[in-house]
């Protein structure tokens, strides 16, 4: 009976629909704090994080990288609205590395409002790839 | 009649323009089909943004949100999108005159962001204060910038320095027809949406909050917006341009042709004299 625990995903960006399918469970970042989603959840929309989703499909796990987005949340379908989306083997390992030093360097610099509130954003960003790279 | 010489350099010339609006046909023709694919794959990230901000807005009700709120006393900002090149056509034209022939988007109400020099120039010449040019990226354009504008204009509208933001650009509706549309961003307006029985039955939460939420998704949308504007608009300039090209090609063939019976006829009718002229210079001589 495992079809009827199967709900569909999505995942948006507007470059592109990153990922449709069916799952499981889904495990989403929120501004409030890590969730994961069954079938049959109450209606929700939600602010997503830098974060990853895990879609736990049928035999297979899969991991994406997900950058400030939110994500509305129906019975029995979870669409991820997402600003930039990507897949782990998407990510450029030197690339993140680079940016995750620069970000870090502007931090420690200071600065104004809106340059730390960027520099500390990418900072998350690179964070992010790199960890998604290591446990692949 | 003209001589053949001056018959043979128009032909000469209009042949060699026919061939460049040939091949900026060729180019604006792959340049369309790139620009469709990306509006394409923008499709559904733009109508679920547009169906999450609706029900969000649908469902609250009035809302005291600032991104809701009237501000009639103060500036408009429109975001013009234009092309960068000429040659396209009414294409240009069509955009500028839908402030200019306005109204309510006279140019001492208005403010701009234009993206395009073609619409910048000439609406600058037409007295309208041009606050901020992106003229660059449109000819390829990136999600990114359309973050960057939506970013610079809500800062505005958070300072109080304009009150409302539209949008002038082209819609793409398919190869043939553009239409050059008047599109309101700012503030939000979504009358026409109605939610579906489905979506009146299921309550939704809102995490953290509904304000918070709305915070965060209206920027969002704007920026999806107005990148779905740059893409049609980049698509509408190319399917202009193609449209505009295909027809001066069509017209440089029928003058290269009736200029080719013109010079077939002065040869002849110059062969004629010659020969006229041998056989009687000959007569002379007997």
């Amino acid at each position: 009976m495992a079809e009827e625990r199967l709900f569909e995903v999505e995942i948006i960006s507007p470059e592109r629909v990153l990922y449709t399918g069916s799952v499981n469970f889904v495990e989403l970042t929120t501004s409030e704090g890590e969730i994961g989603v069954y079938k049959n959840h109450i209606p929700m929309t939600s602010v997503l994080e830098p974060g990853v989703v895990i879609l736990h499909e049928e035999d297979e796990i899969k991991r994406a990288a997900v950058y400030s987005g939110f994500v509305v949340i129906l019975k029995d379908k979870v669409k991820i609205m997402a600003e930039v989306a990507e897949w782990p083997d998407e990510i450029d390992k030197n690339r993140a590395e680079e940016a995750r030093i620069r970000a870090e360097r502007r931090l420690k610099e200071g600065g104004s409002g809106v340059n730390m509130a960027r520099a500390e954003a990418a900072l998350k960003r690179s964070i992010l790839r790199l960890s998604l790279k290591e446990n692949k | 009649m003209a001589s053949m010489r001056d018959i043979q350099r128009r032909k000469v010339s209009i042949e060699s323009t026919g061939q460049i609006a040939k091949a900026m046909k060729l180019v604006s023709t792959v340049k369309l089909q790139k620009a469709r694919g990306r509006a394409e794959s923008s499709k559904p990230y733009f109508s679920g943004m547009y169906n999450t901000v609706s029900a969000v807005l649908a469902r609250s009700g009035n809302i005291n949100h600032r991104f809701l709120q009237n501000h009639p006393d103060k500036k408009r900002a429109v975001i013009v999108i234009t092309s960068n090149r000429g040659l396209a056509g009414g294409y240009n034209s069509n955009i500028v005159k839908l402030l200019t022939k306005d109204e309510e988007f006279s140019s001492d109400k208005v403010v701009l962001y234009t993206v395009g020099r073609k619409g910048k120039d000439s609406l600058a010449s037409n007295g309208y204060e041009v606050k901020k040019d992106y003229s660059d990226i449109i000819d390829e354009p990136l999600y990114s910038d359309a973050m960057n504008i939506s970013a610079e204009l809500l800062r505005d509208f958070a300072n109080g320095e304009i009150g409302e933001i539209y949008m002038a650009y082209t819609v793409f509706k398919n190869t043939v027809s553009h239409i050059p549309m008047m599109q309101k961003l700012l503030p939000v307006s979504v009358e026409d949406y109605e939610l579906s029985e489905e979506e009146k039955l299921v309550p939704m939460n809102y995490e953290p909050g509904e304000e918070e939420v709305l915070d965060l998704i209206i920027p969002k949308y704007i920026s999806s917006l107005i990148y779905g504007a740059l893409v049609e608009a980049v698509a509408s300039e190319n399917g202009a341009r193609m449209a505009a090209m295909d027809s001066a090609t069509s017209n440089a063939e029928e003058m290269i042709s009736e200029l080719s019976l013109l010079y077939n006829r002065a040869r002849q009718s110059s062969i004629t004299q010659e020969l006229t002229e041998i056989i009687a210079g000959a007569e002379a001589i007997d």
